[in-house]
Formats: C-alpha cells, sequence, structure tokens
C-alpha cells in the first residue's frame, strides 16, 4: 500500500515538474470550447441545447492529449523495466499510475467543466448532473486510455493510433455522460445514466489494469 | 545457500534464434561473466535471467523454483542495471533513488550514493549529469536495498577507473555476503574466483 502511493505521489511529482502538461490539457479544454460558439453562431438556444455535448467531447479530446506520456517517458528512459521488474503486481502500478493521471487530467477538466458550461449558456440545472457525471465518467477514460497508451509503446506516430484505438471506445461514456446532464435539464431522472457511468466505471476498473499490465510487459520483451 | 540455474535455454528474437542449449548454474557468492561478439545474446539472456523476456525454451530456476511462476518475488530477490539509466531529468538524484529504494521498502539513500561517490551530488537534478554519472546512480540502485542476486548489463560503460575499482569492491562484498552476480562486459573487470560463459559457443 505504501509502495501504491510512492508510484502515485513520484507521478504527481514529475507531472508538476515537467512540462505543465496538465495545464495544457485544461487549456485545450478550454480553447476547443470556446470554439464552438465562434463556428455555429452565438444563438442563446442552440448553444444551451448542445452544451453538454461539446464540454462531453472537449473533454474526451483533452484527457487524450496527456494519455500518450502515461506510459511513454518510463519507457524510453528504462524506468519502466525497473517497475515490471519490482516485487509488487504490475497490475498495481498500472492502476497506481492512472489513479495519478486521472489527478493531473481528469480532475482539472471537472473543474473547469462548470465555468464552460455558464459560457455556453448551460441551464443551471445541470451544473451539478455535469460535474457528478464527469467524476463518474472521467476516472473510466483515464482506465480504457491505459491499455491504449500501453499497446502503441514503442511504435511511431504513437499518439494518432492512440486515438484511432481509443476513441471508438470512449463513446459509451459520452453517451451515457451526455445522456445524463440532458435527462435532468429536461426535467426527467437520470438515475439510469448515472447507473450506466458507474457500471462503465467499474468494469474498466477491473478489466483495464489487467489489460494495460499485460500490454506492458509484451512491451518491454 | 541459493542456486540460480538455467537449462537448456534457447532464446528466439524476432524469427532468429539468438543462442541455444545454453546451462548456466551459480551459488552464493557466485559470479559469472558474459562474453561474446555485439549481438551474442549477452543482454537477452540477462533479460532472461531477470524474467522480462521469457525463454523460448528450457527453464530458469532459484532454489529448484520455476521463475516464471512467481515474478514478483523473483522481481523482489534481483537487481537489474540494463543499458539506460532509469534517471528522472526533473528529479533530483536523492528524489531519483529514494523513489526505487521506497518501492523496495527503503533503504539508506545518502550511503548508497557515497559507495559511489556521488553523495555531493544529491540535490543536483537529473536533467545536469553527464552520462557517468547517470551509471553511477543507476549504480547506487542496486546497493540502496540488498537484494541476493545482480544482474549488470556492462555496468562499467561511461565510467572512469576509480568507479570502475568502487564497483569491483562493491560487487566483492556483496558476494562475500553470499550474494551472486551475473555481469557482460567487453572490458576485464578484477573479480576473483568467477566462471566465464562465452555466448558465441551456443549460438
Amino acid at each position: 500500500m505504501c509502495d501504491f502511493i510512492n508510484i502515485i505521489r513520484r507521478d504527481l511529482l514529475l507531472a508538476l515538474h515537467q512540462g505543465m502538461d496538465w495545464v495544457m490539457v485544461v487549456m485545450f479544454f478550454i480553447i476547443a470550447v470556446v470554439l464552438f460558439p465562434f463556428g455555429v453562431g452565438p444563438e442563446p438556444n442552440i448553444l444551451a441545447r448542445i452544451a453538454a455535448g461539446i464540454i462531453w467531447v472537449a473533454a474526451l479530446l483533452a484527457s487524450m492529449l496527456s494519455l500518450e506520456r502515461l506510459f511513454q517517458t518510463d519507457y524510453e528512459d528504462g524506468s519502466l523495466e525497473l517497475l515490471v521488474l519490482s516485487p509488487m503486481a504490475l497490475e498495481w502500478i498500472v492502476l497506481a499510475k492512472v489513479i495519478a493521471h486521472w489527478l493531473t487530467t481528469g480532475l482539472p477538466l471537472i473543474l473547469a467543466a462548470p465555468l464552460l458550461a455558464v459560457l455556453l449558456n448551460m441551464n443551471t440545472d445541470g451544473f451539478l448532473m455535469l460535474i457528478a457525471a464527469l467524476a463518474l465518467g472521467t476516472p473510466s477514460l483515464s482506465l480504457i486510455g491505459a491499455v491504449g497508451a500501453a499497446l502503441v509503446l514503442g511504435s511511431r506516430r504513437g499518439g494518432v493510433l492512440l486515438s484511432l484505438l481509443i476513441l471508438p471506445l470512449f463513446i459509451p461514456v459520452l453517451i451515457f455522460g451526455v445522456g445524463a446532464v440532458d435527462a435532468v435539464i429536461g426535467g426527467f431522472e437520470a438515475r439510469a445514466h448515472m447507473l450506466i457511468l458507474g457500471g462503465l466505471m467499474l468494469g474498466s476498473l477491473a478489466l483495464c489494469p489487467w489489460a494495460a499490465a499485460a500490454a506492458v510487459r509484451q512491451a518491454v520483451e | 545457500m541459493n542456486d540460480f540455474s538455467g537449462k537448456n535455454l534457447v532464446c528466439v528474437r524476432g524469427e532468429r534464434t539468438v543462442f541455444q542449449g545454453l546451462d548456466f548454474k551459480l551459488e552464493s557468492g557466485g559470479a559469472l561473466v558474459l562474453v561474446g561478439a555485439n549481438g551474442s545474446g549477452k543482454s537477452s539472456l540477462l533479460r532472461l535471467m531477470a524474467g522480462l523476456l521469457p525463454p523460448a525454451e528450457g527453464t530458469i530456476t532459484w532454489n529448484g523454483e520455476d521463475t516464471t511462476e512467481d515474478p514478483e518475488s523473483h522481481g523482489g530477490r534481483l537487481h537489474y542495471v540494463g543499458h539506460l539509466d532509469a534517471v528522472k531529468p526533473v528529479l533530483d538524484v536523492a528524489e531519483n533513488l529514494a523513489f526505487w529504494a521506497g518501492l523496495r521498502s527503503g533503504g539508506a539513500v545518502m550511503a548508497a550514493l557515497e559507495a559511489f561517490g556521488i553523495s555531493h551530488l544529491a540535490d543536483v537534478p537529473g536533467r545536469f549529469l553527464s552520462a557517468g554519472q547517470k551509471r553511477r546512480v543507476s549504480l547506487a540502485r542496486i546497493v540502496v536495498r540488498p537484494a541476493p542476486l545482480w544482474l549488470l548489463d556492462e555496468p562499467t560503460t561511461a565510467l572512469d577507473k576509480a568507479t570502475i575499482k568502487r564497483l569491483e569492491g562493491t560487487i566483492a562484498r556483496h558476494r562475500d555476503g553470499g550474494g551472486m552476480v551475473v555481469i557482460s562486459t567487453h572490458s576485464d573487470m578484477g573479480l576473483d574466483a568467477f566462471q566465464m560463459l562465452d555466448l558465441g559457443d551456443f549460438s
């Protein structure tokens, strides 16, 4: 357990020290959302209607940005080999790295989302649900993304390949994430959507660390 | 008394058989030096021993137990130093070492740095280190926390003569304490009573 926290702390420290990756992710998220009113036109009703969808799609794309580096830097400098050889099971190590990734990507996105919802004139009834749905959905994005990040290790242009592999798998999270917010704004129960989002998260929590660990073992061979 | 041995090992890399029919046996206090031309499979054999690479055929055993059965405990009893130094550019030397020590439940960081003469670099970030200094950090990792088996892949690369002497001394103390070591090298190292394995014989 102590080792588990040790890895999270080290990844957070690295994220803080190097390149301000997480700031770029949040900036990308904000800029991508801000572009929509320019493209769609400043009609408040239209923007309010599509606000939840825009925020979710932008959040998916933004979380892709830093996924590529989840294992890549460790792979390049040899740390990944040593992590594989550590006495702790690789699945736990992968999970620790995913948690660190979520803390530096998912959490800032959740914090920035309400601001953008105001900008897009989203109905205020949906605000709390947007935050709740993102809180339940973004961990799945980091977990599923970790499998892709491990699979593309060692390949050239891994970033592009990663988006092709992973974005289709993000679709269920997107559908039910947007569905939950739209349901509340429309005056319906969002319980079913939230249950499915929770189910997706638990499912990926159970499967993804194993799949990603297998891919990492393959990569360091 | 520990026993680390491999029987009838075959290593295949990308359709090409690197070596076959290789046996080795190492007991507490033993040293095995791997020699052979470039591409003869020294690094591959070390990765096989570490468990990073599964053998195409044959078994590697620790006290009679197949190491692939329980890779985590095998990982816990060995230290591997590969070609890459695993030094993070943004963390300082002490932080780099403390992380690897912490992953194996603690150890004396400053004493390990002192063993390779880099304690004065403790608070210097990794990006300012020379190749030789990075290598010393990498080697300090093997003494920060004891483990019975050391697998060293060309450990003398980029090291100056004085540090090679320190490394020889460290290895001698490790073996006196019942540890074993496998080294691949092109340059002669001052080790006593070691076994030599020429990988050219198994191609």
